[in-house]
């Protein structure tokens, strides 16, 4: 907006033009605003104040370092119910990081298969995808959860049915145990193990997945080196040398090595008592949240993938067809790349909405972030503004986290034009 | 000449063959299941697949239908009677589903007020009816509340009074001393009536002239009755706060836009379930002493800003989109900021967001089940308290399934009805 102003009038400066000439309103408007937003935050504040005053209640984060005094049910690092607060709430913390990691990777694999099968022109099999994805997409996920929970717990087998020599039911492969109170699946177990590494008392890391996690990332690493060197010479002298098998030996040796030389083995669950032993026990209400989070996100995610496919222009495809290229190279090298584009940032928005749903996990019993920061902690403290407050800046910094990722990938993969 | 050729020409055809008719391998279903089923031996192994799923599926589910029980009094006495499924439950328990536990004496008021609602939407859906209906669509919202939670009349009258009062008072201000005066006094003469004066007017009035309904306690008040309330007031009340989230998003103002930006990620980056957990704990905390509104009302609140959010990205979705040359033709044409958006901004950039706003109401929609974690009986709600009943104790399918294909429904209609609009909207010649 261009000012409008007569070079002629040395009218001098009113009070009125804060408001009628545009180059100071835009000031005075976002000065007022600025009062305006103090003032409604100064009044919740002060609101705030009076009334834990007049509950007698104090603000303050220190009922975090007293003993939280509840058991977690499923403890990913050691957790006593003496131990604090606090340190219940970084074992809700992991267990929303755990089902949010396990039910992205499922998502995402049951997504792209649905995307790209409801494409195929199989009339069976593309009609039984968008039955999937209908379905999933339109029924609220809270009820999918309870669905799945409910599943689990009246139609599996309780683990004593698995008792005697003709049990009524038997482990699937002999090793694994479907029961209504979890799974029980075997569990790596090293006999030469190298402990755990304890940071400074309040983490333990196990040094063997430590050792198998970097194996595996220095075999992949060698084998992009190996891709690399191989489209150097490429270029160089227009011959590929195969590198498909060196590449799969340096992605494979490397762990294999390592596991033999902790000697892994696999530790059962057997039947003990009245319930299993040994191996990982998943719990029902892990096994329900994992289910229903990642089938009802994996049909947003079809829907997206199969958007993003079909918006790359027919054009490309016949274009790649025009320079000889096989169907598989065009989906790999035309059709992929620029789907891409389209499909990951909707994609990472669905990520961090499984994220934020995973917080119903407070409806089946998984302890979560918001079943134990949010559930147990808050009511057995009575401390609801700090609760939620850390909750809240717990899902905040997560989203943000995932969201600044996303801009810098956006950034990248935008069509560079010239 | 003419014998030779009569005897080199061993054979013309007299008459024209019939057609034959094409392979049997090239017509009808036969050829239709090896384009679309057997195409390859990937995709033959895929149909198998299917079809097995799809046969189990149906053999395992269809006895649990063929053999439901629709009417019983307990779970007993379905399985005496049959080995399938006991729909007796929904049946008994129907009018819970629908109104949660609202007195069943009363049960005439929500349903005025749901056919009330379709008139008061008419208007808003389909544009070629009367404009003189949008009167009665913003009455509506107190006629509503006066229907279903009852009390006096006068209360709801006097609110709806409020906006004829705005109306003139901004007009009469406005011809004295200039638009912005009429706003600022309609603007006080709105909260001095609504603070202030509403409150004692209807009580004085309510014991002179006592007319209402019977009160009815908001906790009462359940089943889709609730999932309704929450989902309409949202996207209703979350419409212009998106708009104006959007506006200021987009705007250039520094900090009206850091103001936006900060609200808008902060209730985008938190589940729902946090923001009712506030709506249930926190939010009496930040009102002033004494304040203490009803469990509904907070969770309304809450609610309407996290729609509201959510609305704001869908709007600026539609803001970024329209062509910078309406934005510089607006200013061509002299308009200010305020006609600029009135006028040619937000009608192109709203028919560009339906779909998106549809969607948004979807999403609110499927959310409104999280009230039922913080102990609100909404249809998910009201399963608890039937499994937890001596008579149904054991019964769960079925209650989910209805539930389920309720919101199926309703959401796989709404979804369609966008698909539609989106069509039936898209007039440019891209």
């Amino acid at each position: 907006m261009a000012a409008t102003t007569d070079p002629h009038s040395s009218e001098s400066f009113r009070l009125g033009m804060l408001l009628y000439d545009t180059r100071y309103r835009s000031v005075t408007i976002q000065i007022i605003a600025l009062v305006l937003f103090m003032l409604a935050l100064g009044w919740l504040v002060s609101n705030t104040i009076s009334n834990l005053e007049a509950l007698g209640k104090t603000f303050g984060f220190g009922f975090l370092w007293t003993p939280a005094g509840y058991d977690i049910n499923q403890q990913l690092i050691e957790y006593q119910n003496t131990d604090s607060n606090a340190r219940a709430a970084m074992l809700g913390i992991l267990n929303t990081l755990l089902i949010a990691v396990m039910g992205c990777v499922t998502a995402t694999l049951l997504g792209v298969v649905a995307g790209v099968l409801r494409l195929s022109n199989n009339w069976v099999v593309a009609r039984l995808m968008t039955i999937y994805v209908e379905g999933f997409r339109n029924v609220p996920v809270l009820i999918w959860i309870l669905i799945f929970a409910a599943a689990i717990n009246e139609s599996l087998p309780a683990p004593n049915a698995f008792r005697g020599d003709d049990a009524e039911s038997s482990m699937v492969l002999g090793s694994m145990a479907f029961t209504n109170r979890g799974f029980y699946v075997p569990e790596p177990l090293f006999s030469r193990s190298l402990g755990t590494l304890d940071i400074g008392g309040y983490f333990g890391i196990s040094l063997d997945l430590v050792l198998f996690v970097a194996a595996l990332a220095a075999g992949i690493w060698g084998a992009k080196r190996l891709g690399a060197q191989a489209t150097r010479k490429q270029a160089a002298t227009g011959e590929r040398p195969h590198t498909f098998w060196p590449s799969v030996g340096l992605i494979v040796i490397p762990p294999v090595v390592v596991l033999v030389a902790l000697g892994f083995h696999l530790g059962y669950p057997e039947l003990r008592g009245f319930n299993f032993r040994g191996g990982i026990h998943m719990r029902d209400s892990l096994i329900a949240l994992w289910l229903a989070l990642s089938l009802y996100t994996g049909a947003f995610i079809a829907e997206i993938v199969r958007a993003g496919i079909l918006a790359v222009s027919r054009g490309q495809t016949e274009a790649a067809s025009a320079l000889g290229m096989r169907p598989s190279w065009t989906m790999r090298l035309i059709i992929l790349p620029q789907a891409m584009r389209i499909i990951i940032p909707p994609l990472i928005s669905n990520y961090l909405n499984l994220t934020k749903n995973s917080s119903l996990a407070i409806a089946v019993g998984y302890m979560d972030a918001t079943g134990t920061l949010g559930g147990i902690t808050l009511n057995q403290t009575g401390r609801e503004m700090e609760c939620l407050l850390l909750l809240m800046a717990f899902y905040l910094i997560v989203s943000l986290t995932i969201s600044v990722f996303m801009n810098i990938y956006n950034e990248r993969m935008k069509l560079k034009e010239r | 000449m003419s014998d030779t050729q009569s005897n080199t020409i061993r054979f013309v055809a007299q008459t024209q063959i019939p057609p034959a008719p094409p392979p049997a391998s090239e017509t009808g279903p036969v050829k239709w299941m090896r384009e679309n089923l057997f195409s390859s031996i990937p995709n033959a192994i895929l149909s198998v697949i299917s079809v097995a799923i799809i046969v189990y599926a149906v053999v395992s589910i269809a006895p649990w239908f063929i053999h439901s029980v629709w009417v019983a009094d307990s779970l007993a006495q379905c399985r005496e009677i049959d080995t399938g499924a006991c729909f007796a439950v929904i049946n008994e328990r129907f009018n819970q589903f629908i109104f949660g536990f609202y007195p069943s004496d009363a049960y005439w008021r929500p349903i005025l007020a749901f056919l009330l609602l379709i008139v008061a939407a008419a208007p808003v859906l389909a544009s070629h009816l009367p404009r003189r209906l949008l009167a009665f669509t913003a009455a509506y919202p107190m006629l509503c509340y006066f229907l279903i939670f009852g009390g006096s009349i006068w209360g709801p009258l006097l609110v709806m009074a409020s906006f004829p009062l705005a109306f003139y008072v901004f007009r009469f201000v406005n011809d004295h001393g200039g638009p912005l005066g009429g706003l600022l006094a309609a603007a006080v003469a709105l909260i001095v009536w609504l603070m202030f004066i509403v409150d004692p007017l209807s009580g004085l009035i309510a014991d002179l002239i006592p007319i209402g309904l019977p009160r009815v306690e908001t906790r009462l008040v359940g089943g889709f009755l609730l999932t309704l309330i929450i989902g309409i007031v949202g996207i209703a009340g979350s419409f212009p706060i998106g708009i104006l989230l959007a506006l200021g998003r987009q705007s250039g103002l520094f900090i009206v836009k850091t103001i936006c930006v900060g609200f808008i990620e902060f209730i985008r980056g938190v589940p729902l379930i946090t923001l009712l957990f506030v709506a249930s704990t926190l939010l009496n905390y930040f009102l002033p002493p004494g304040t203490n509104f009803d469990l509904l009302v907070r969770v309304l609140i809450l609610v309407v800003l996290f729609a509201s959010a959510y609305m704001a990205e869908v709007i600026r979705g539609g803001l970024a989109a329209l062509p910078k040359g309406q934005y510089e033709a607006a200013d061509a044409l002299g308009l200010d900021y305020w006609m600029a958006t009135r006028l040619i901004i937000m009608p192109q950039a709203l028919k560009i967001s339906i779909p998106g706003i549809v969607n948004t109401f979807i999403g609110l929609f499927k959310d409104t089940t999280l009230v039922s974690v913080i102990a609100m009986f909404d249809p998910l709600g009201v399963i608890a308290p039937i499994r937890a009943d001596q008579n149904w104790n054991g019964i769960v399918w079925e209650l989910y399934g209805f539930v389920a294909l309720f919101f199926f429904i309703c959401c796989f209609g709404m979804s369609r009805y966008s698909q539609y609009l989106e069509r039936k909207l898209k007039t440019d010649h891209r």
